[in-house]
């Protein structure tokens, strides 16, 4: 991105019609730690890259839990990401008070985006710098959807937000039309694999990534490292393609044990590791 | 000059009667489930205890509306503490809580008489008691509602609470098991039952120990 004249102020718009403060904010969340979203007919997973910033400290929680039905993963800036996870919470209380009923996951997502347009309307104020990807369970089924700084929300069957999402994207772009009908493990394994993607070659373990899940019938809750580091053993013993579907994995558990590097090196070679 | 007086009154009395006894290992906390108005009843069947917490149970007597208002207020509240602390308050703490919304209504209460039972954090049992506005006392054993003024003499009688003044200070929770605990619970409500008109229909006991919680309903005399 290049300074110019027109970006120093959230309420000055360019020639061109664009807001740069806004644009400037999205790219707050492209430089974040990755964070993927995908969902089936009853469940909904969250997966996110933790990073810390030495090995003195502990991780930064990117994934927060909302309400019984309703988890958020953010890319960005944590600390508005932490902000905006208290205002969701807050929501959910206060309907789940009037209206003895969870809080439809679509009305707290417009009502999230409402919040971040002020943002980009005030002279006084700066967009939030933190890209959420909203999870959540209500009567109408599993849903996920991605809010933007900008105020803009899309709902999605599956997405990747953060640095080098591109790979993880790709990879989902490629699985995405099983996931409606997929179990809820093999939503999660293919979860763990698009992570594993926007790592470029660095070794997954339960230490770098943070699973969460909400379905029908499961509150949403995060998974704990023994469960991830079990789930990832598995797959990585079993073999390196992603299970397409039951069969494939039995059949992937039935192989002998194929070379890390070198399924490592074919699944590369298929994704575009590019950043944005 | 006389001054003009309401014609209306934003409380009403339901009736009913909370007890709640602590044990060393154990809490027993037990409300009848009958609501009146007046003479009447309005329901052989409502439940007065309400889960705050895994090991904080309230049972309120008084105005059911408010007593309703007051748990959904501590349930918000207790989310909120949830998401902050990442778990569950203590029963002490819940205590502390409801004390201070009670007050916060100092000058229009909540009409709720209640009682908190529950584990503290060592696992010992503990039940608090209330008034209306709040002022709350960690007790062995408590009765409140109508039918207190029946049951807490004879609580007094068979579970013998040392006097809080003395020093060093004793515990006051009660060496019987939570089989004896809960049959004198029963044998309460049965004795409550024939001479309060409020108290009756059945009574609903919730059991709180290390093991979890289990609960009991015991049918009383319906007139």
């Amino acid at each position: 991105m290049f300074r110019n004249q027109y970006d120093t102020d959230v309420t000055t718009w360019s020639p061109a019609g664009r807001l740069f403060q806004v644009e400037y904010a999205m790219e707050a969340v492209k430089q974040g730690s990755a964070a993927i979203g995908l969902r089936s007919k009853t469940h909904v997973v969250l997966a996110c890259v933790n990073k810390a910033n030495s090995e003195l400290s502990s991780h930064q929680r990117k994934i927060f839990k909302v309400d019984d039905h309703i988890g958020v993963a953010i890319a960005g800036l944590t600390a508005d990401g932490r902000v905006l996870s208290r205002y969701m919470r807050s929501e959910c209380i206060n309907y789940g008070y009037t209206y003895e009923s969870p809080l439809p996951v679509g009305r707290l997502v417009v009502q999230l985006a409402d919040k971040a347009q002020v943002c980009t309307q005030r002279s006084w104020k700066r967009p939030y710098g933190v890209g959420l990807l909203v999870a959540g369970l209500d009567e109408s089924g599993a849903h996920l959807y991605y809010n933007c700084p900008s105020g803009n929300y899309f709902e999605y069957q599956a997405f990747a937000i953060g640095s080098r999402s591109q790979a993880a994207k790709t990879y989902l772009e490629r699985k995405f039309e099983k996931f409606p009908e997929s179990s809820r493990d093999d939503l999660v394994k293919d979860a763990l694999f698009a992570i594993r993607e926007t790592l470029q070659g660095e070794k997954l373990t339960s230490s770098v990534c943070t699973i969460a899940v909400v379905g029908v019938g499961e509150a949403f809750n995060i998974l704990d490292q023994e469960t991830v580091q079990a789930l990832i053993n598995e797959f990585e013993i079993s073999g390196e393609e992603a299970p397409t579907n039951e069969s494939a994995a039995e059949q992937a558990g039935g192989d002998a044990d194929s070379a890390p590097d070198q399924s490592g090196a074919a699944a590369e070679g298929e994704a575009a590791p590019m950043d944005i | 000059m006389t001054k003009e007086h309401a014609n209306w009154s934003p409380y009403d009395n339901n009736g009913g009667t909370c007890v709640a006894i602590a044990g060393a290992d154990y809490c027993v906390i037990a409300a009848d489930t009958r609501m009146s108005t007046g003479y009447s009843i309005l329901t052989r069947d409502y439940s007065k205890i309400c889960k705050l917490a895994d090991k904080s149970y309230m049972a309120s007597s008084g105005f059911q509306a408010d007593v309703k208002a007051l748990q959904k207020v501590l349930s918000s509240r207790h989310l909120i503490y949830q998401h902050q602390h990442n778990k569950q308050m203590s029963c002490p703490a819940m205590a502390q809580l409801l004390s201070n919304t009670l007050y916060y209504k100092r000058f229009f209460p909540y009409y709720a008489f209640n009682v908190l039972g529950g584990l503290d954090s060592e696992g010992k049992g503990c039940v608090f008691t209330y008034d209306a506005v709040g002022s709350y006392e960690r007790v062995g054993y408590s009765a409140q509602g109508s039918g207190a003024t029946l049951i807490t003499p004879f609580l007094d009688n068979q579970l013998k609470s040392p006097s809080p003044l003395l020093l060093p200070a004793k515990d006051a929770v009660t060496p019987l098991s939570e089989a004896e605990a809960v049959d004198l619970v029963k044998t309460c409500f049965a004795s409550a039952t024939e001479r309060d008109i409020y108290t009756g229909d059945s009574v609903e006991i919730i059991i709180l120990n290390a093991k979890g919680v289990r609960s009991e309903t015991e049918q009383l005399r319906k007139d």
